[in-house]
């Protein structure tokens, strides 16, 4: 840009940018900008959002750290990264927080004006990092963030305070210069967000263009990397996350079965985002109800579900624990439910900000009585969208509650979406009996399936209820021979599901000796570990479960066709136990480390080479 | 409302809103009055249509309710009756929907819903059977029993304050909250009504005779001998008197209520406190929930309180609607396409 420096621009495939700071630093902020901007561009990316449960924790500590991380790549890639190539430290604490994850050789940007006694000290920095060559052996670029940001808003009518507060912009603008990315997705975005607030578009600009500038001007930076474009397959895309994606979805069943939408809902992290993002869709003939608790917030939906309408609940494993009683509920009464449980590190409050797969067999077996219920599983941030329209459908079609699992990692984590059109989603077959002639509540189609009468339809007044129901009439039984009949009917009706849901699919060798079989946000872990292992020779499989209940009908063969099968999962070996007991299968290989955090694709790849015998013998 | 009675609606008879089913309460049960009641009201709720109602309920003897009436009903879980009741009105504000509840469903486990059911003002109807005491688990003291009550679970006398219920929808903003009693059955008829006719969260205590496991619980206001002198009607624009000969009255001396003898020469009339039902301090409401606090006072029944205010199934609505104009109907494919975006071209 004209200042007659000197920039080398280097050419690279991928790279992973961590950005963290102070929890008020506005660092998911931060990230969230890069990641669109870097979408736009056209790179393939994934991200990883890490901030902690507190608020506001006091500032300058370790655990008041938030961190975003994001891969972005020309090729396909499927995970956030495993080790950051580049670190943005806002502060000492983020420094001393993220220090231990990176590559060797790392760039690490810090804001130097935060490496004052107080702050080195709350990090725990016995003596300053910048200067006791504990840092050597890093690319470090000391960068003093918070003044040239008051330099470059001199002219802004601003508190120091608010002034302080575009140090982020500064950063973002510098890493906008360092990869060659353009400023204007930000800058539309500051337009939008401020638009009642000039003064903040105006110094968020200011200190963005400043660290871009910074950037070109300096002698230190000298330089600039670039990331061509992924090859994705053709079509329009846009980033989304997982909790946007399953807000979407569920507007697009409403849109697709024709029925309202509901939902009934109590904030939990991590969830509390599809109650807000639905709350603005009003004019999609969508009804939010943010209840007085989890409870209310199901069973508001089961009242929805009775009245005619396509009712959902959305939670985290401790809400879905309060909702186990209902769901029990809407088992007995057969009525359509999707409950959505956006797992989180357990047990009891356990970890609110992280991820975590350890809600799979609450979801499955987790109520009184005999009580299955469809469980289906997103797999990326963008197959929240597709899952919430089969939970919707396979809820609706088949007259049952329908649990679908998201977590954490996929509810704030970010991927490029090809964006189906309307006519290619699945259609959703809903009919109301409006005929009383012959009109039996619990009678049953060929799927064992009872009808929906909505209430307001003359001559077909009826009662459902908790109580256990005779067959086809549907009045309150206590005979044992009904009972027996009615627990075997609700488990093959769930079990029918397995007419209208697809085959199990393998990538790679249809048989062999090692299968990786996942379920959830395991999936980018492990295509991209598996593809890393390929590419070193070894001979291995990926398969992926995204209807855990029922299984896909070929599982059990699927499954028969390999001498072993890898399964990672991010609890103590859920999925393992249930297929173990269902199919059989001696070869089974738990992999399981609940970190709150996601597989890293190298612990997977590690792990496929010491299965198939360390060397290069895969063959 | 009577103006909204449309010719040639179908006239209802109390039978029309009986089911098939058989009616499994105790002999002697308070809730066969309150049936009858309901039944024999129906019919004279302006407009009404059977298909139309729904009745939610929770757990407990008063739950088994909606198995009695031919009209829609959902015999749901402990305590949730009003949260259910809510997801059905929010989304279909054609129905008119009833919740029946007792003392330990709506005060005890159902105790959160019931107060923001209230607070919200969702147009729901909630007939709370108070027998104070737990009935169907066979005798255990409910969060309405009386202090000292012994009971299994109570062997040497409760030491549990109760619940004042109607003081409870007051403070929760209830927009309609009455009292009446299973054996007085044209006053009971009249609640309903009103109850029915209401448009907000209508709550109405019903006092109701266990005769199983807490008889005679509200003998002194059934009595022939006793009732007079120990049940207050509150009537709007009226004077509160009640006794035998009408010749007592309730007046308020600052805020501490009073009985005066309207015979002893030093009162008249004029002394006593005048009903006001939509008075919109709540504090003469809960002076006069709070009479029964006092064995010297009467219980009162009749409508302690109504307000009109919009209700929150029609705010709801109301928002869709204004939205839906403002914004346009939701377009899908627009949605998914809209904001940042990128083209992949083919090549």
């Amino acid at each position: 840009m004209g200042n007659g420096k000197e920039t080398e621009v280097k050419q690279i495939r991928e790279v992973t940018v961590r950005f963290a700071g102070d929890s008020g630093d506005g660092m998911q902020l931060t990230g969230t900008q890069f990641s669109d901007t870097t979408a736009s561009v056209g790179n393939d990316l994934s991200t990883l959002p890490d901030y902690p449960a507190e608020i506001r924790a006091p500032a300058g500590t370790l655990y008041g750290v938030s961190g975003f991380q994001l891969h972005f790549s020309s090729n396909d890639i499927f995970t956030p990264g495993d080790k950051p190539d580049v670190l943005v430290a806002m502060n000492p604490a983020a420094l001393k927080k993220n220090l231990p994850d990176l590559k060797p050789g790392a760039m690490i940007i810090v804001n130097t004006d935060s490496f004052d006694k107080k702050n080195l000290a709350l990090a725990g920095f016995e003596s300053n990092p910048l200067e006791d060559g504990t840092l050597s052996g890093f690319e470090v670029y000391d960068v003093p963030i918070t003044t040239l940001t008051f330099n470059a808003l001199e002219d802004v009518d601003l508190s120091t305070k608010d002034k302080a507060r575009s140090k982020n912009f500064f950063a973002l603008g510098l890493m906008y210069w360092l990869f060659e990315r353009p400023l204007d997705t930000t800058l539309n975005w500051l337009r939008e967000k401020f638009k009642n607030k000039p003064e903040l578009i105006e110094a968020n600009e200011k200190a963005l263009r400043a660290g871009y500038n910074f950037g070109d001007i300096t002698e230190r930076f000298t330089t600039r990397y670039k990331i061509e474009p992924a090859k994705l397959p053709a079509g329009t895309y846009r980033n989304i996350s997982g909790n946007e994606a399953t807000a979407w979805g569920f507007i697009a069943a409403s849109v697709r079965s024709g029925l309202p939408l509901f939902l009934g809902s109590y904030p939990i992290t991590p969830a509390s985002e599809i109650l807000q993002f639905l709350s603005k869709y009003k004019n999609f003939n969508v009804r939010t109800f943010q209840a007085e608790d989890e409870i209310a917030g199901i069973t508001s939906a089961i009242g929805a579900a009775f009245a005619g309408n396509l009712a959902i609940t959305t939670t985290s494993g401790p809400g879905l624990a309060l909702k186990t009683e209902a769901i029990g509920l809407a088992v007995m009464t057969e009525l359509p439910l999707v409950i959505v449980d956006v797992q989180r590190g357990g047990p009891s409050t356990g970890l609110p900000t992280k991820t975590e797969q350890a809600d799979l067999l609450q979801a499955l077996y987790g109520r009184n009585g005999e009580a299955p219920v469809g469980v289906v599983a997103a797999a990326t941030p963008s197959d929240c969208f597709h899952m919430a329209i089969e939970a919707s459908r396979l809820a609706l079609e088949f007259m049952t509650p329908v649990i679908l699992l998201s977590d954490g990692y996929l509810a704030n984590g970010s991927e490029p979406w090809k964006i189906p059109h309307v006519d290619e989603l699945p259609e959703i077959k809903v009919k109301f009996l409006t005929e009383p002639e012959g009109f039996k509540p619990y009678a049953r189609d060929e799927n064992l399936v009872r009808p929906w009468v909505k209430p307001g339809t003359p001559n077909m007044e009826h009662r459902i209820g908790g109580l256990e129901k005779a067959n086809i009439t549907g009045n309150v039984s206590y005979d044992p021979e009904n009972h027996h009949q009615m627990v075997t009917i609700r488990a093959q009706k769930v079990k029918n599901m397995q007419k209208v849901i697809p085959d199990l699919e393998v990538d790679g060798d249809k048989e062999g000796d090692l299968l990786v079989l996942g379920w959830g946000s395991t999936y980018g872990a492990i295509k991209e570990g598996v593809e890393r292992a390929r590419r070193k020779g070894y001979k291995v499989s990926q398969a992926h479960l995204k209807y855990l209940n029922p299984f896909p009908k070929n599982t059990g063969e699927v499954l028969s066709k390999f001498k072993r099968i890898l399964l990672p999962e991010v609890n103590m070996g859920q999925l393992a136990k249930v297929l173990k007991s269902e199919f059989l299968h001696h070869g089974i290989i738990q992999f399981n480390l609940v970190r709150g955090l996601p597989f890293r694709s190298t612990e997977i790849e590690e792990k496929i080479i010491e299965l198939l015998g360390g060397g290069n013998n895969g063959q | 409302m009577a103006n909204n009675i449309e010719v040639g609606e179908i006239k209802y008879t109390p039978k029309d809103f009986a089911s098939d089913q058989d009616v499994r309460w105790c002999p002697g049960c308070g809730d066969y009055a309150i049936l009858a009641q309901v039944q024999r009201t129906f019919p004279k709720i302006p407009g009404i249509k059977r298909e139309n109602i729904v009745w939610v309920s929770g757990i407990g003897c008063s739950s088994r309710f909606p198995y009695y009436m031919n009209t829609y009903g959902f015999h749901s879980i402990h305590g949730r009756a009003p949260a259910i009741a809510t997801g059905i009105k929010l989304t279909r504000p054609d129905l008119q929907v009833w919740v029946a509840t007792g003392d330990g469903d709506l005060l005890s486990i159902g105790g959160n819903h019931f107060i923001h059911a209230c607070r919200k003002n969702v147009d729901i109807k909630i007939m709370l059977f108070n027998n104070r005491i737990y009935a169907l688990t066979k005798g255990q003291y409910s969060p309405t029993s009386e202090r000292g009550k012994i009971t299994k679970t109570t062997p040497y006398g409760s030491v549990d304050y109760p619940f004042n219920a109607i003081s409870l929808a007051l403070g929760a903003n209830a927009t309609f909250v009455a009292r009446s009693i299973d054996r007085d059955a044209k006053h009971l008829q009249a609640m309903i009504l009103r109850a029915a006719q209401h448009k907000g969260t209508a709550f109405l205590e019903i006092y109701q005779n266990c005769n199983i496991f807490n008889d005679g619980a509200f003998r002194l206001l059934t009595d022939k001998e006793t009732k007079e002198d120990h049940v207050l009607y509150l009537e709007h624009g009226k004077p509160m008197i009640f006794g035998k000969n009408k010749d007592k009255g309730i007046a308020l001396n600052g805020l501490e209520p009073i009985v005066i003898d309207l015979n002893d020469g030093k009162h008249s009339i004029d002394d006593v406190l005048v009903h006001d039902e939509n008075d919109d301090s709540l504090i003469r409401a809960f002076i006069l929930s709070h009479l029964t606090d006092h064995p010297d006072f009467p219980t009162p029944v009749g409508v302690f309180r109504q307000l009109f205010q919009p209700t929150y199934d029609e705010s709801v609505n109301q928002q869709v609607k204004e939205v839906t104009e403002k914004l346009g109907k939701g377009d899908l494919e627009k949605m998914l396409f809209s904001g940042n975006t990128w083209t992949v071209s083919d090549n």
